[in-house]
């Protein structure tokens, strides 16, 4: 088990990080600058990793795949970003949100990485803020926050429902100071498809030019993946449609381990799937929970004549309503973590009481909130509060500001306005807490091969709590690697530049090489989102929100499949010598599905039930998630073998000395 | 729904483009717009054809990828709205529809729709941020008081997306409402105070330099813009960078 040395410092949990940062070796300024270091994706983690070693001295070469670092789908997180501020003066502490994280993760994260992430978590703020990141405020003039899901405290900073936009068009300016000043260099459209190893170390990547279409060779002394998770495995998602694994998996089959493939995250308020041709699925921020009332109607009978259009939900009075999220967890509510929400959601709906056509969609209903706020600004503004339409339109003005945009968006969409009547929701896939297995500096076991944000697996255990994708994103970027990579550089400083002309960047470049002819030469009939949504579909409908062994075992037969057809018959149109976006995502896909079976192998595994991972075998009587703490307090990580299926198996053990398990309750 | 479709293709940068047309059947009217385009490219595709190229990542309006003018509109008929929030319930059955690329100047086109956005990157690399390390040895994030109506004007601002639309809409191919967003934005917060002029100076002599028009005030790019960025800014923009100018010593 020598390989999985999660390098977790000594001492007293509150001081590791410390401690870590005052013992690790340092890179001094001149010695930076011989240094050169690759940052694949330009997401949060990406873009403030790439601005923070720029600033430090070192030579950045940055990438991503579309045509601006600041497009990065991190700019569509809408909610907001958890820092232990303490600002609300609720109790709230740096113990408190990694407590709330550690049990959110379902005790399957790792104690010393969480911490961490909570005790920077209030630099984050203090950062942006600086770089002019126009947070919401109250009108004192001081910031404003509202609480997420699975936590008893305020403790999310937002700037309406644009929060990632804003912080990542920071980190962007950031690191456009930075190629102004000739650190960075960038490569807008540019995809990287593979990682060059030299004795052991990574040393630098093959990427394609999309305009172009030329392969090139890129060396660096160490090399940085933030290329975010693999959400679209399913197809359908809340992933922007170029999110992908490549750039992970490439790392995954030259000799990272993947860990816990499994844990994906359904988030449970995204609009519905309304047709065969829908293309992606769009989130309603968690912040709506805040205010909104999830419920359906207790009757089969009002089931019927809702989906028949005899009746409108806002005909149902409250006795005829089941706030199954109040019912069945009073201490929570509507503000319980993702997976128990969604999978409450999925409950129902399989129960029969699904409100669209389609029988998978609750309401999400602001009708209260509208009714609270506007009584309480009649109060503040001295009006009368029998007078209903006033209320109502004082109210609708407060939610308004709080949601506006978000309302907006749905209405764009749906056609229906949120004002009037309930949103409907459904969970879609959203996150992914699994990916590249890194050490407590962000290493993954390749020596130089660095993970962070949402590509890496380590903070976020079996279940991530809302507004803590932008804060493990920001802290890994500019507060973490920054520090731990030059531990590792410091050895390089006597290195020189790397060449290209080695015969590893020979092969690495043929071999990309060979597999983009193969995809034009295939000279099938299908195109590739034929296998892409059947391979969404298999993966949902098996390793989605509720999994079995047999369901299991079954899927990893059809990807098999899947995958030996797609190879067969795919069709891809075009050459590789020009901009191809068939292309592109053809080799995006190949590598779907190949994770899609180790996915279904690791949830296989772990017969255990916990976070997102539900499986059916493990469940209380109360149909809660059930761990198995005794023989799967572990990672998995994975080691990719000639098929994804040959995968060994490493585990390493999680060892909890400040947290006592418990069984999750929310009740 | 059936659409007749005339679009601009054109193989690459050097060569010519010119309209094409298509047909397409069985649109549904809950599709969005880039989903009408795939159903396209889908039957393209299968009939042995080289698919339209555009730009789309999100597709939840907000990463500001799509860049299509359709009917003479940038984004389409509605308003606030991207190209990707465009439904086809705002087409007719049985309606022509053309769809080109920007046209401007400073974004040459790539491929069919597609066009080179990389100048507004350099007008931000130009000045578009506070020069402040990634260090965390800042201030309390509440040391400084921002009153809210200026930190609300500020997010206004900042709501921009960078899709281009403004540009594509103005006669000019003007850039203002752009570069004014980011000047405003950092200009109506005290952290933005200490690089104010300089900001708005350098901004404005790379965005000129990029080959963008001037700004005439008609207005055209605050109706297309879809995140709805006021013409302020522009007002706002011109004040800061007249104030700048004069205390320059260029």
């Amino acid at each position: 088990m020598s390989k999985l040395d999660a390098k977790i410092p000594k001492g007293p949990l509150k001081d590791k990080w410390t401690n870590h940062k005052n013992t690790i070796n340092l890179v001094n300024p001149a010695n930076k600058r011989s240094i050169d270091v690759i940052v694949v994706g330009t997401g949060l983690a990406g873009a403030s990793a790439a601005a923070s070693l720029a600033e430090m001295g070192y030579n950045v070469k940055s990438f991503c795949f579309q045509d601006s670092p600041r497009r990065a789908h991190s700019i569509a997180a809408q909610g907001g970003i958890n820092a232990a501020k303490n600002y609300q003066n609720d109790g709230d502490s740096v113990y408190r949100l990694f407590y709330d994280t550690i049990k959110g993760g379902d005790y399957r994260s790792r104690e010393a990485n969480v911490y961490r992430l909570a005790e920077v978590s209030t630099n984050i703020i203090d950062q942006c803020v600086a770089q002019g990141v126009p947070f919401a405020r109250e009108y004192g003039g001081l910031l404003d926050n509202r609480s997420f899901g699975g936590v008893q405290v305020s403790r999310t900073f937002y700037a309406k429902g644009q929060t990632g936009q804003q912080l990542l068009l920071g980190a962007y300016s950031a690191m456009s100071r930075q190629i102004n000043k000739g650190k960075i260099s960038m490569f807008n459209r540019h995809e990287m498809l593979d990682v060059v190893i030299v004795d052991g170390k990574a040393r630098g990547i093959i990427s394609r030019n999309l305009v172009t279409g030329e392969v090139q060779r890129h060396s660096a002394h160490a090399v940085v993946l933030a290329s975010g998770g693999y959400g679209n495995v399913f197809f359908l998602s809340t992933n922007a449609m170029g999110s992908n694994v490549t750039a992970a998996w490439k790392a995954h089959k030259k000799g990272a381990f993947f860990a816990n493939p499994c844990f994906t995250q359904i988030h449970p308020t995204c609009i519905p799937v309304s047709g065969e041709y829908q293309s992606k699925l769009t989130l309603m921020s968690e912040s709506l929970r805040n205010d909104g009332r999830i419920w359906v109607p207790k009757n089969k009978e009002d089931v019927e004549a809702i989906r028949s259009g005899r009746k409108k939900p806002t005909e149902l009075t409250e006795d005829e309503r089941d706030y199954y999220l109040e019912r069945r967890y009073p201490a929570f509510g509507n503000l319980v973590p993702r997976d128990v929400a969604s999978r409450a959601a999925k409950e129902r709906c399989d129960a029969g009481f699904g409100v669209n056509e389609t029988g998978e969609a609750v309401y999400l209903d602001f009708a209260s909130a509208i009714e609270r706020y506007g009584k309480e600004q009649a109060n503040i503004k001295g009006l009368d509060e029998s007078d209903k339409e006033l209320i109502t339109s004082l109210g609708k003005a407060i939610v308004k500001a709080k949601y506006g945009n978000l309302f907006q968006m749905y209405e764009k969409i749906t056609d229906d306005n949120p004002y009037e009547t309930p949103m409907k929701i459904y969970p879609a896939v959203h996150y992914t807490m699994g990916g590249l297995w890194v050490d407590y500096n962000l290493m993954t076991n390749v020596p130089g091969l660095y993970a962070c944000g949402e590509a890496n697996f380590s903070d976020h255990g079996a279940n991530r709590l809302g507004a803590s994708a932008l804060m493990q994103g920001l802290a890994d970027g500019y507060f973490v690697l920054p520090y731990t990579i030059g531990d590792y550089l410091a050895d390089d400083i006597r290195t020189g530049a790397i060449p290209t002309t080695l015969p590893e960047f020979d092969e690495a470049e043929q071999k990309a090489k060979d597999k983009l002819q193969q995809l034009i030469q295939n000279n099938g009939t299908k195109p590739v989102d034929y296998f892409h949504k059947k391979l969404g579909k298999i993966i949902w409908n098996e390793c989605g929100m509720s999994r079995n062994k047999e369901g299991l075992l079954k899927a990893i037969d059809d990807v098999t499949a899947l995958r030996e057809e797609f190879w067969k018959e795919v069709q891809v149109p075009g050459s590789i010598d020009e901009l191809n976006q068939e292309l592109e995502k053809a080799g995006r896909v190949a590598d779907f599905l190949e994770l899609g079976e180790l996915m279904c192998k690791d949830a296989l595994e772990r017969a255990e039930s916990c976070g997102g991972h539900f499986r059916e075998e493990s469940q209380t009587e109360e149909g809660e998630a059930l761990r198995n703490d005794q023989d799967y307090t572990f990672v998995s990580a994975w080691q990719y073998a000639e098929k994804p299926s040959d995968s060994v198996l490493h585990k390493e053990e999680l060892a909890y000395e400040n947290i006592e398990l418990k069984q999750r309750s929310y009740k | 729904m059936n659409l007749t479709l005339k679009i601009w293709r054109q193989k690459n940068a050097n060569e010519k483009g010119k309209i094409v047309e298509y047909k397409v059947g069985d649109i549904s009217p809950d599709m969005s717009f880039l989903e009408m385009m795939d159903v396209l490219n889908n039957d393209l595709i299968e009939n042995g054809n080289d698919p339209v190229a555009f730009d789309h990542d999100c597709r939840e309006g907000i990463c500001g990828s799509c860049s299509m003018y359709i009917n003479g509109e940038a984004h389409g008929p509605a308003r606030a709205v991207t190209t990707c929030q465009l439904h086809m319930r705002e087409f007719k059955d049985g309606e022509t529809i053309y769809i080109e690329p920007w046209r401007a100047k400073a974004f040459p086109i790539i491929k069919d729709l597609v066009v080179d956005r990389s100048a507004f990157d350099r007008v931000m690399q130009a000045g578009g941020y506070v020069s402040v390390n990634t260090s965390g040895n800042t201030l309390d994030a509440n040391a400084i008081p921002v009153p809210k109506e200026d930190a609300d004007q500020s997010f206004n601002a900042a709501t921009c997306i960078g899709c281009g639309a403004c540009v594509a809409s103005c006669k000019n191919s003007s850039a203002m409402l752009f570069v004014s967003a980011k000047v405003s934005q950092l200009a109506l917060l005290p952290q933005g105070q200490v690089e104010r002029e300089e900001r708005v100076l350098n901004m404005v002599d790379q965005m000129d330099s990029e080959g963008f028009g001037n700004c005439t005030n008609t207005g055209a790019c605050e109706v297309e813009c879809p995140k709805e960025i006021s013409l302020e800014n522009i007002a706002r923009m011109n004040r800061e960078f007249l104030a700048a100018s004069v205390k320059s010593k260029k």
